[in-house]
């Protein structure tokens, strides 16, 4: 059951400051929201309002992370209301301005918030059109609305601009129906490359994120942090922190920080706090993880059975196991945020990815009604699951309602590095299996801790078992307790990384023992034309030609279906066998995401995704023991740079209007442990195991196939 | 303690309170509105907070207050002039090389002084050129060719 309850429109009105007010959610858009998110509420509205001037301003929760979300949202608005990019205005991520949304992540904001906020916009043209129909006294069948102007067919100069109608009256009303979406070979907007809207801005430094908000009388805060996440405190002096002018001291329980209104005074603060911990000590460490993931995982849920996978009936057994470390999401903006308490109101500038839901966590923080909160996103610098958690907002809430002046907190890189979510190491466990016919017989699968997601096998394999242990591991306490020494949580892809690293090295491996070339190998046991369709897409823009492997030229290739889309992704790569350094030459990928909204946004996103992919395949891997983070900056964990990364990432965009807009931030990233793992093996013949591929790993596995 | 620091800031005179050890970023940051410089790391490994000190590039997060006395800093800010986008930046904008932004003033003053010393470089003199700023989004392609387009419009002169 879908109840709706309507805004109070007068304060709607007051919020968007007049004109034609569209409300959507009402019912066509409850029943399509009813049955893709329950989760998603009907009782509020996102809306877009047109201004006398007939700018159009666009509100979603959605957030600006980079991902171009901005500008593909805005696109969508205006080819459904019929208006030019241009005069389009954005508000996000905005509790006060913008309809709740659960948070930016899932690569859901196209592919699930996007048909809402199109039929609201097609809904507005239609209200716009009934208007324009008493106006020019023609029936709605015979207007055409375009660029903003609505215009009787056949009878020039009988038109009405969408600025004239929002002048005419403060006008709110719903439609019943929805009129249709446009189709792709109707779009003007939509499907063609547009120039960012955040451009500008970024450029010049006129964007603001969270902590270049400022506020007079505003303080800057540094927190203590344990050493280590499993530490209690013995002792604490702040005696010499509070000799410091100007400084203040907050002692709160499990928060701990010194505030000033010069920020490197405070820093100098935290630096004279005394402190004694006790540490228990523990064995764990990146190396050592593994073995008790595997034993610590529990809830085993099965995935995917088809036929019988406990008895062998191959003629050829192989078995593998595959690891991964935890990787971080270190975003080049730390965790950021302003707040300000007061007048029994709360309002936080937060560098988020879930605005409403870091809202209701302050207000349950402060004690405050969540409609006491407001929660403002400016531009995020870069997320990718990693501010789905926003803790810092709340550190900021709590300290400017202590304080009673406005908090900025922003996290030190050490700070970022202990606090962050990581991306949880891994471990999967493959038997699989040959027939004398070379056809796979049969693959038993299990993940621990690393969950489901893109483990589920789109390969045709008779008998077929995938199990996930331990869960997402972030999904509910009772997964998570134990398991990993500090915490973790979403990364871009969660948990698609490791499986398609996983799954796609094996299958690799069964094409090699059967002397077949990977395409063909993978052609022959696929039968999904849209993976078929989207492999030769690929292979045709690699050139790829066949060959069994390894084949000596250091060619590979791996497959993902992720958030909706289909991922084929090629490489070429050199390996230095005495130093065991791997460099890549070039990557084509070839993604199937259906109807692109902005095909040059999808392209950045997809270079994105392979860019940051090389990270975690190469380099990415932290260091720990138990609950202590041994990396604290860049000059140990190592991001992707300029000279370690491809001259060329190639994308193309394998054209599929038939299907909605599917997911883009995430697919391409899924591929890139895999495909490279597999080109590393037909250069060299070592099948490397483990991410991140080390030059140290290399070498180990170049040594051990005695190359 | 209490004398002033005098220097021009994107053209302007600034006189900031000299404090203790100040650094550059964290004075810009704080005391004259200027937000472009970034701070990622604290320790000069990333790249976000670089401005240019008598058009040099320099990691203003480990960069003293006192050492800009007299010179000249210019910021992200202060690289369009009345108006006007540097090459450099319309070149950012039509590769699409940036997405999150957070590393874009960093990345762009590096490039401009690259272009400054060195008008026409190579691919390879560009990737050394800015191996040392970090960017997450994965923009990396985009921004070296960028830097091609803005070398190859401005002819040679920076």
């Amino acid at each position: 059951m879908t109840q709706i309850v309507e805004p109070n429109r007068r304060d709607l009105f007051k919020i968007a400051g007049g004109g034609v007010v569209i409300f959507f959610g009402l019912k066509p858009l409850a029943e399509a929201v009813a049955q893709d998110w329950p989760r998603y509420p009907s009782d509020f509205h996102a809306y877009l309002a047109i201004g006398a001037d007939g700018r159009v301003t666009v509100f979603s929760g959605k957030i600006e992370m980079g991902q171009g979300v901005l500008t593909s949202q805005a696109q969508m608005a205006a080819e459904e209301l019929g208006v030019p990019l241009s005069s389009v205005d954005m508000v996000l991520g905005d509790t006060a301005r913008c309809p709740w949304d659960m948070g930016t992540f899932g690569s859901l904001t196209t592919r699930m918030f996007g048909p809402h906020l199109r039929t609201a916009a097609a809904m507005a043209r239609g209200v716009l059109l009934e208007l324009a129909a008493t106006r020019l006294d023609a029936p709605v069948n015979r207007l055409r609305a375009k660029d903003g102007v609505i215009a009787v067919i056949g009878a020039p100069g009988r038109m009405v601009s969408y600025a004239a109608l929002s002048r005419q009256a403060r006008i709110a009303r719903g439609l019943d129906k929805a009129p249709p979406l446009h189709t792709p070979s109707e779009f003007t907007v939509m499907g063609r490359s547009a120039k960012r809207l955040d451009g500008v801005e970024k450029v010049t430094g006129a964007a603001k994120y969270a902590a270049d908000i400022r506020l007079p009388g505003m303080l800057y805060a540094r927190i203590l942090r344990p050493p280590q996440h499993d530490a209690t405190l013995k002792r604490v002096d702040t005696a010499a922190a509070e000799k410091l002018a100007g400084i203040v001291v907050v002692h709160k329980k499990d928060l701990i920080a010194v505030l000033h209104a010069d920020p490197e005074v405070a820093s100098v603060a935290l630096s004279r706090i005394v402190t004694e911990w006790d540490q228990p000590a523990s064995t764990l460490d990146q190396d050592t993880i593994f073995a008790h993931i595997e034993a610590a995982a529990k809830d085993v849920q099965v995935l995917q059975s088809k036929g019988d996978v406990t008895r062998t009936r191959a003629a050829r057994a192989f078995d593998v196991t595959f690891h991964k470390g935890y990787v971080a999401h270190a975003p080049i903006e730390p965790h950021a945020a302003l707040a300000e308490v007061k007048g029994g109101h709360a309002t936080i500038w937060a560098s988020t990815q879930t605005p409403f839901p870091t809202r209701d966590e302050i207000a349950r923080a402060l004690n405050f009604k969540p409609e006491a909160v407001r929660v403002i996103t400016p531009y995020v610098g870069g997320g990718f699951g990693g501010k789905s958690r926003s803790i810092q907002a709340i550190e900021a809430a709590r300290l400017a309602q202590v304080t009673g002046k406005p908090v900025q907190v922003e996290w030190t890189r050490a700070d970022e590095f202990y606090n962050d979510t990581f991306d949880p190491a891994a471990v999967v466990k493959i038997r699989s299996g040959l027939t004398d016919a070379n056809r796979i017989a049969y693959w038993d699968y299990e993940v621990f801790a690393a969950g489901g997601r893109a483990a589920e096998i789109f390969y045709d394999i008779p008998n077929l078992r995938v199990r996930s242990a331990g869960g997402m591991s972030y999904e509910g306490a009772a997964a998570r307790k134990g398991l990993h020494p500090f915490g973790v949580g979403p990364w871009r892809a969660p948990g698609a990384n490791m499986n398609i690293f996983a799954v796609e090295s094996q299958i690799d491996t069964l094409a090699a023992a059967a002397h077949a070339d990977p395409m063909a190998f993978r052609m022959a046991h696929l039968s999904d034309p849209r993976m078929r369709r989207v492999l030769r897409s690929c292979a045709d823009a690699f050139g790829w030609k066949p060959a069994a492997g390894p084949s000596g030229r250091g060619v590979g290739m791996a497959l993902s279906s992720d958030a909706g889309s289909y991922v084929a992704t090629m490489a070429e790569v050199k390996v230095d066998k005495q130093s065991g350094k791997v460099h890549v030459e070039r990557i084509t990928c070839a993604i199937d995401m259906g109807v692109v909204v902005n095909p040059e946004g999808a392209r950045m996103q997809t270079e994105g995704c392979l860019t940051m992919g090389l990270g975690y395949t190469f380099a990415e891997e932290l260091r720990f023991k138990g609950g202590r983070i041994l990396d604290s900056n860049f000059d140990t964990y190592h991001l992707p740079r300029f000279s370690s990364l491809p001259k060329m990432i190639e994308t193309v965009l394998v054209k599929n209007d038939a299907l909605a807009p599917q997911g883009c931030g995430e697919p391409a990233i899924t591929t890139t442990g895999a495909v490279i793992a597999n080109a590393v093996f037909d250069a060299c013949g070592a099948r490397l195991t483990r991410l991140p591929m080390t030059p140290e790993r290399v070498r180990a596995a170049l040594l051990a196939q005695g190359t | 303690m209490s004398h002033a620091i005098r220097f021009n800031l994107n053209g302007n005179p600034v006189s900031l309170p000299a404090g203790n050890n100040r650094t550059l970023l964290w004075a810009l940051r704080t005391d004259t509105g200027v937000t472009g410089p970034k701070y990622g790391c604290g320790e000069g490994l990333c790249g976000a907070c670089t401005v240019l000190v008598d058009g040099k590039p320099v990691r203003s997060c480990s960069f003293p207050l006192n050492d800009v006395v007299g010179k000249n800093v210019t910021t992200i800010e202060g690289l369009a002039k009345k108006g006007v986008l540097h090459p450099l930046q319309q070149a950012f904008i039509d590769h699409g090389a940036f997405q999150c932004g957070y590393c874009t003033s960093g990345m762009l003053l590096t490039a401009y002084a690259l272009l400054q010393e060195n008008p026409h470089p190579s691919r390879d003199d560009i990737v050394t050129g800015l191996d040392h700023n970090l960017c997450r989004c994965g923009a990396h392609q985009r921004i070296v060719a960028a830097v091609q387009t803005a070398a190859r419009q401005a002819g040679g002169r920076p």
